[in-house]
């Protein structure tokens, strides 16, 4: 058994097959049919298939994958708005299957809050009432949890927008409220599906560096869905890339950008910004070094560090306290960046 | 089977006319109170909530005008008859219709089992249970009022579900997100954004009972649907035609009235004018 307690979220094992007679599918999976075979065969759909992963505390964890990878249905395994057919689910150590109808409703109300891609704004309350529905649901005073609103939309930056409706909002101002109401809950795990995808992409990228910027005060476990790989190398910690329900890859950003593990992944990569998602203390040359005139911190990317190099020759890599851990030169960033051109 | 029906009639007429008592009190009631409300009031109160339903003047307008024609004809008295069956009618079926329509939402199975009854209720011939509810009751108002209610429910329960069943999931979803209760999503998301759907309900209940006045006038309703009736007896075209008019003005005030009220509740939760 996995120790749990250590992980916000530990998913094991974790298969959802749809259809009347999901046992009979289950059973050929776990003989090694494919997802076709078994679909062909018995009419059920595999939506997810033996999914693992496991997401520690404090982290932005992206799932990635294409419209029916199952992406959405695996997030929505975290809050059991879907049953598993098969596997495991805990959350904080607390095991999310065998909770009750009431304990999960507490546990919705109060260890988890979700964005929706479809914003799922309430059309009949105003903004402040909706920003506020989580907290109203957990019984706190009128008073309390608008007060509490009102700060949250603040903090997403709709102040002055508190009385309007949801519907003359903008679809981006419409998904700042749904932010708001989830992170007014103020719990340690926000589960984000889709949450930017319907946005245009000037306003998408606003959201990505807001939730980046809230992150770095709130320290939030955040569970991410996205299609975006662009998305999944900027805000991710962690990303795991998901195909027809089950999981290609899990690791860091540039892990997936050097190393793609299969030719799916590669397809993704080559199209990708690799300037943006590798790191330059991934590729830099360690060891004793001569303390450069021009440094950048250890989380630079390499696109932060090019155009440096046309009056340097090396740039310093420098960790929180301001030591010099590493160098790069114009050739290793151009190195990394054309090996999988 | 007639002589079934005998049996029934003959074993159990009073009790299910002391069980019908509640209904007869209400039509009672709403009537007394119809016709000892002095004519002016009435129209103040009709006209105020038809300002209030469209916040504009010609609706009131509309209504002034209709119930003036009803005072100029004499049918005044009449017309409060008809309008305390109709409401009563309505009531009742409002009492009923909803809590089925909640019923049926949630359930397949509910569905496929009321369906075909309320398919039954609008096509039956309401003669056909009209001469065994007027055996069981008696010729009088509470065989008229179930008659009307027979009628006239059925489309409150059918947009009560609709309704319910077609409010946006995605808002469903959130709310279950939550961490909602089934009774918490009800009176929370699920009525609230399908009351113009259950109000068009109520519309076309209102409606469906004016249109059944005239037949339940013949067992013993009064009101305008008896002026016609003997207006088609004694060969009274102007009595019939005049009747008949009164009835429409009835519909229109009510017809309109509920449509105005739901616009405003679409207006509130957005579901007009949205950007798409």
């Amino acid at each position: 058994m996995t120790d749990t307690s250590e992980n916000a979220i530990t998913i094991r094992g974790v298969t959802k097959i749809f259809g009347d007679d999901p046992q009979t599918a289950l059973a050929m999976l776990r003989d090694g049919k494919s997802k076709a075979e078994v679909q062909a065969e018995t009419g059920q759909v595999v939506g997810l298939d033996a999914v693992s992963l496991d997401i520690a505390r404090g982290q932005i964890f992206v799932v990635m994958g294409l419209s029916g990878s199952g992406k959405s249905t695996l997030i929505r395994h975290v809050n059991r708005l879907i049953e598993p057919t098969a596997g495991d689910i805990f959350v904080g150590g607390e095991n999310v299957l065998a909770m009750s109808a009431e304990e999960l409703r507490a546990f919705r109300r109060k260890s988890v809050a979700m964005v929706f891609q479809k914003f799922g704004l309430l059309p009949h309350r105003s903004v402040i009432d909706n920003v506020a529905y989580g907290l109203e649901v957990r019984g706190v005073g009128r008073r309390e949890r608008r007060e509490a609103a009102a700060k949250w939309i603040e903090t997403v930056g709709l102040a002055g927008y508190e009385d309007a409706r949801p519907r003359q909002l903008s679809g981006g101002q419409q998904q700042r409220v749904g932010l708001a109401r989830a992170l007014a809950l103020d719990t340690d795990i926000v589960l984000m599906d889709e949450a930017f995808s319907a946005l245009d992409p000037l306003i998408r990228s606003g959201m990505q560096d807001q939730l980046l910027e809230l992150q770095k005060t709130l320290n939030k476990t955040i569970l991410f869905i996205t299609h975006d790989f662009d998305e999944a190398l900027k805000i991710g910690n962690r990303i795991a890339v998901l195909k027809d329900g089950s999981v290609q890859q899990v690791g860091k950003p540039e892990d997936i950008v050097l190393r793609p593990a299969n030719e799916h992944i590669e397809e993704f990569v080559r199209d990708v910004n690799k300037a943006r998602a590798i790191h330059v203390r991934s590729i830099m040359e360690t060891g004793e070094t001569e303390l450069c005139e021009q440094a950048v911190s250890m989380d630079a990317r390499c696109e932060d560090v090019l155009p440096l190099f046309a009056d340097h020759k090396w740039v310093g890599v420098l960790d929180q306290s301001g030591q010099q851990i590493g160098r790069v030169t114009a050739r290793q960033v151009i190195g990394a960046l054309a090996r999988h051109g | 089977m007639d002589d079934g029906l005998n049996w029934v009639v003959r074993e159990w007429g009073d009790g299910f006319e002391a069980a019908a008592y509640p209904l007869l009190a209400l039509l009672k009631a709403i009537e007394d109170l119809l016709i000892a409300t002095p004519w002016w009031l009435i129209i103040v109160i009709l006209v105020g909530i038809a300002w209030l339903a469209s916040r504009r003047w010609q609706l009131p307008a509309l209504v002034l005008g209709a119930l003036l024609f009803l005072g100029v004809m004499d049918l005044w008295k009449d017309a409060m008859a008809t309008m305390a069956l109709m409401l009563a009618a309505t009531l009742t079926a409002i009492v009923l219709s909803i809590p089925t329509g909640v019923w049926m939402s949630r359930s397949a199975r509910v569905r496929q089992t009321i369906t075909p009854l309320l398919d039954l209720m609008q096509t039956l011939p309401s003669f056909v249970y009209l001469i065994p509810s007027v055996m069981i009751f008696g010729p009088g108002k509470i065989p008229a009022l179930i008659a009307t209610i027979v009628y006239a429910a059925p489309p409150l329960v059918r947009l009560t579900d609709l309704g319910l069943r077609s409010v946006d999931p995605a808002v469903m979803e959130a709310s279950r997100a939550f961490g909602t209760n089934p009774r918490q999503r009800l009176l929370g998301v699920q009525i609230p954004l399908a009351l113009p759907t259950i109000l068009a309900g109520i519309n076309q209940t209102t409606m469906m009972a004016l249109s059944m006045v005239v037949i339940a006038s013949m067992i013993g309703a009064g009101g305008l649907g008896y002026q016609v009736l003997q207006g088609i007896g004694r060969l009274e075209v102007s009595r019939g035609l005049f009747a008949g008019l009164g009835i429409v003005a009835l519909a229109i005030i009510f017809d309109r009235t509920t449509q105005a009220f739901g616009r405003r509740l679409q207006g509130r939760i957005g579901l007009v004018e949205t950007r798409t």
